[in-house]
């Protein structure tokens, strides 16, 4: 398959966890959407390293998953601390910084 | 030393005076030091003042003019600003009898304002008010003189409003700021058409030079600068029709009426006149004006004095006349005479004021001449003084305005032509002197007593009222801060204001004795350095003949002693005639009682109109106007903000909905930029 | 061959990807989430990417998702009815997507970019083996190298800091707020008990003092 396929799977992946961000309310499931939309950058990286034949897009791939991985450590993190002050788990119900 | 060196210290003491006083005035041990303080300064001041008349008297007639600068303010576009100051005989004149006089003045003041809580404060405006004189009579080009002229003003406006809890004060003290500074723009006005269109230097000897270069006779230049000048100076010296805000000025304290509503700050005007008499040579057309108003102001103050009650009043429309005179004088060229009227006058008319005051605390603080009577054998030395400086403003022969006002009336006349008119006015305004002044003094201490006088004649006590009042108004008032303090003091019990009445009823009587026609003539050989190249004054000096000086002589005499008889036979003999004449022609009593309606046109045409565009501008413009556009502007850029704020609602996933648009916006954008 | 496994991968990445955000309760999202990060591994390991292949099944779906399930368990996996959405989001953020999608589809498939509808370009030996990778990460991209590691060590300490009892280990617990508050300020999340707030440090603190929060 041409690199353009892959590349329509990543912007699919992508739409659908950006969708999903809009549409769930528990701030875990709104942490995997980002996960997903990352991952559907990843998928384009490794598409496009594979076009140019430089191991570029890896490495940046690599990097991605780890600033993914910091990421969920401290989202996940508030959550835990959301949770122990037994606030309401649900976006739509913490929105004290508002304008 | 130098004269100028005596000047700069004659100038800087009062200033050392009002400055010591201002900061540390209030904590001095005693009760009047800074009284004391005060009045040694000025006391110092006229010392110098007197060394630089010797320094002066010291060099040549043809050398006497002597400029020294402190330094230079600014020296761009043109002008060059310096503090010069100008030491000739004129300005040595002036210093003298500024100093001399504000001496003696201070003098008394130590106990007319003893128990007032502002006592320091006094000191403090009243060393001020004669630096300012002092700065002005001194100045040796326009910057200082406009400066000393302002800085009167604001003097005169804060010992006028003195008291200023007393609302007659404050707004006594605000009319005569406003026209003071009508007469401020004329003079900065006039120098400018002088200075600027004329002669291109600010310093008075370089214009002087140059005048004649620069602008032919009557050049309408010269003449517009020289009338904007005599609306200073008349604004300054309380002529028609700038001459409203010198009665109400009255509301001041009696010594603060002496020295500067008499002998010193109304009299600028005439310095001034005196001052650019080689620019008023030159624009002959201005110099008449000069003239026209001197004369119609004595003849119309002193018919207002005729009917006036209130005994300070009287004082002041009389200075008003006088002063009229002296414009008159200055005006027609006689200078020298109109500065030895000056000369007198600072005596005898101080001395009336505070000889007004003597009675005015008497009466523990009552001003109305109706309800004084009889303090004759009850004030005897305020009697006396009030006699030395009656006789010597009437013009009384061998007093010294009695050679004083008939030089002026000489040389007026001499100058023939329509100024005879003049002539014959002025002697009708020194009939009408003569009368309201004895009618003053008659109805004050003749007659039967009046309970104070008669209190004070028996126990000694100084009458006492309940309740502090205003003399205007009636209105009660306390002695705190801002009214006048509870002591009401006489000459006879105070030795200060014995001393300065006494001398000054010295000089009142003798006086005159320097320039005696046909005997001695020092006033105008003293001055004679300052105008000698004015050809109009050497004419002017030698105009009138013998016949018309011996003749001028006489008839002062004549009317002086009729009008004194004639105030006597009225007020002394048969008070019903003054009642029946008032009765018989009631219109001439109402114009004179009304002060010929002066105020209340001043009311109409400007006061009225001023307030309604002030009211408007408050209520509409500044309201409506700029409010609106301002808070206008606020209210929009807040409405803005509200709306951009809604925005901001706190809804996580509006926020991240609002990202992906603007995403899907801008990847739209790339791809039509494609295409 | 290569497209079948490719159908397969990509089917099972977005069916994966649409669990994730249809199914209810959140166990079931993760476990769809690691059935779509398998899916992608198969997809870069067509795309010759090996290394990163099994990096993504080694920490993504070993490690991290393992995190999230922790996670999931200690908070309680309460779902959330997908109908009760806020502020009336729900319709228009799928319609917005699928104009995202859309959009992008025309961009990829419309593009100028030739090399797109190629199967790439010609690959040296090595390429995407760990060697390669291993080379690159310390000679060209040795500077993000070491960055990465510092931000995961920055992570490491700001999720310590986040979840820790405040007063130590053994401390008592305070008393917690009732569970159905609905606003929370950053003041109260932030808020370390008996410090006082910053309020408090200036003066102001007084009236503005309620009930001590947690932890």
């Amino acid at each position: 398959m041409t690199v353009a396929w892959y590349l329509v799977v990543s912007a699919l992946i992508f739409c659908v966890g950006a969708a999903g961000v809009l549409v769930r309310r528990s701030p875990l499931v709104i942490l995997l959407c980002l996960e997903l939309m990352l991952n559907a950058g990843n998928l384009a990286l490794i598409a496009f390293s594979r076009m140019t034949g430089t191991g570029d897009g890896q490495i940046f791939a690599i990097i991605v998953m780890v600033v993914a991985a910091c990421e969920v450590v401290v989202g996940l993190g508030i959550i835990v601390a959301l949770y122990r002050r037994r606030l309401p788990i649900d976006v739509d119900q913490l929105r004290r910084l508002h304008g | 030393m130098s004269p100028t060196t005596w000047a700069w210290i004659c100038l800087a003491l009062p200033l050392a005076g009002c400055l010591f006083n201002a900061f540390v005035g209030r904590h001095l041990p005693g009760e009047r030091t800074a009284g004391w303080i005060g009045t040694l300064a000025i006391g110092l001041s006229f010392v110098a003042a007197v060394g630089a008349f010797v320094a002066l008297m010291g060099h040549s007639p043809d050398d006497r003019t002597f400029t020294s600068t402190a330094w230079d303010y600014a020296d761009s576009v043109g002008v060059n600003a310096k503090l010069t100051i100008l030491i000739d005989p004129l300005s040595v004149y002036m210093m003298l009898v500024v100093s001399g006089v504000s001496a003696l003045i201070h003098l008394y003041s130590c106990v007319y304002v003893w128990k007032d809580r502002g006592f320091v404060r006094y000191f403090a405006y009243l060393n001020f008010f004669v630096f300012s004189m002092l700065l002005l009579v001194m100045a040796g080009n326009f910057v200082p003189l406009i400066i000393g002229w302002a800085f009167v003003g604001a003097a005169s406006y804060m010992l006028i409003s003195f008291w200023f809890r007393r609302t007659t004060a404050t707004r006594a003290g605000i009319k005569a700021f406003v026209i003071n500074v009508i007469g401020d723009v004329g003079l900065v006005l006039g120098t400018y058409f002088i200075v600027f269109r004329g002669s291109g230097s600010l310093d008075f000897l370089d214009t002087f030079k140059h005048v004649q270069a620069a602008f032919p006779p009557n050049d309408s230049d010269l003449v517009a600068g020289c009338i904007l000048l005599l609306v200073g100076a008349f604004a300054k010296s309380a002529q028609v029709p700038l001459h409203t805000w010198l009665p109400d000025a009255m509301e001041g304290p009696t010594p603060v009426s002496a020295l500067i509503h008499a002998a010193t700050m109304v009299t600028a005007g005439v310095y001034l006149i005196a001052r650019m008499h080689p620019l008023f040579e030159d624009a002959t057309a201005a110099a008449d004006v000069g003239t026209v108003v001197g004369c119609a102001t004595l003849v119309i103050a002193a018919t207002i004095a005729l009917s006036q009650t209130d005994i300070k009043r009287v004082i002041a429309y009389s200075t008003m006349s006088q002063i009229g005179y002296m414009i008159m004088a200055v005006s027609a060229s006689a200078y020298a005479a109109g500065l030895f009227h000056l000369f007198t006058h600072a005596f005898f008319k101080a001395l009336l004021f505070m000889a007004a005051g003597s009675i005015i605390g008497a009466m523990g603080g009552e001003q109305s001449l109706d309800k004084m009577g009889g303090f004759r054998r009850a004030l005897p030395f305020t009697f006396a003084c009030f006699l030395a400086g009656g006789l010597a403003l009437s013009a009384f022969p061998l007093f010294s305005g009695y050679f004083s006002k008939d030089d002026i009336l000489a040389l007026i006349g001499g100058e023939g032509g329509w100024h005879w008119i003049l002539y014959v006015l002025g002697y009708l305004g020194a009939f009408l002197t003569a009368l309201y002044t004895f009618r003053m003094i008659f109805r004050a201490f003749l007659g039967p007593e009046c309970k104070e006088a008669r209190e004070l004649r028996e126990t000694g006590h100084i009458a006492h009222h309940e309740h502090p009042f205003n003399p205007e108004t009636y209105e009660e008032e306390d002695t705190d801060v801002g009214f006048p303090g509870p002591g009401h003091y006489i000459a006879e019990q105070q030795w200060p204001m014995k001393v300065a009445m006494g001398t000054l009823a010295i000089g009142a009587i003798f006086g005159g004795l320097i320039q005696v026609p046909f005997v001695d003539d020092l006033v105008n050989v003293y001055l004679r350095p300052d105008f000698v190249n004015d050809p109009t004054y050497e004419k002017v000096i030698n105009g009138p003949s013998d016949g018309l000086v011996i003749f001028g002589l006489i008839l002062s005499a004549v009317i002086a002693i009729g009008g004194i008889a004639l105030a006597y036979v009225i007020w002394v003999r048969r008070p019903s005639i003054a009642v029946a004449f008032r009765e018989r022609f009631r219109p001439l009593y109402e114009l004179s009682f009304h002060k010929w309606w002066f105020d209340e046109l001043y009311d109409a045409v400007f006061v009225r109109p001023g307030a309604t565009v002030g009211r408007w501008a408050s209520n509409v413009f500044e309201r409506v106007v700029i409010d609106g556009l301002v808070n206008g502007t606020v209210s929009v850029v807040r409405a803005g903000s509200s709306v951009v704020r809604g925005a901001q609602d706190g809804f996580l996933r509006v926020y991240a909905a609002l990202l992906l648009l603007g995403l899907a916006l801008v990847a739209l954008w790339f791809l039509l930029q494609s295409t | 061959m290569e497209d079948v496994l490719f159908f397969i991968a990509a089917i099972g990445a977005v069916v994966g990807a649409i669990g994730v955000i249809a199914l209810r309760n959140p166990f079931y999202s993760v476990l769809a989430l690691v059935s779509h990060l398998l899916s992608l591994a198969l997809l870069f390991l067509l795309l010759e990417a090996q290394f990163v292949a099994a990096a993504q099944i080694v920490v993504y779906a070993g490690a991290v998702m393992v995190l999230y399930v922790f996670v999931v368990s200690y908070v309680g996996g309460q779902g959330e009815p997908l109908a009760s959405i806020g502020p009336g989001l729900g319709g228009v953020g799928l319609v917005l997507c699928i104009g995202l999608f859309v959009e992008l589809s025309i961009a990829i498939l419309g593009s100028g970019l030739h090399a797109i509808d190629t199967d790439g370009a010609k690959l040296g030996p090595g390429f995407g083996t760990p060697g390669q990778i291993g080379q690159l990460l310390l000679t060209k991209f040795l500077f993000p190298f070491e960055i990465a590691s510092f931000l995961l060590l920055v992570a490491a300490v700001g999720a310590v800091v986040l979840a820790r009892r405040r007063r130590g280990i053994d401390a008592p617990d305070e008393p917690l707020p009732p569970r159905d508050r609905l606003e929370l300020t950053a003041a109260e999340v932030m808020r370390i008990p008996r410090a006082g707030s910053q309020a408090e440090s200036i003066g102001l603190g007084q009236e503005e003092k309620e009930e001590q929060g947690g932890w």
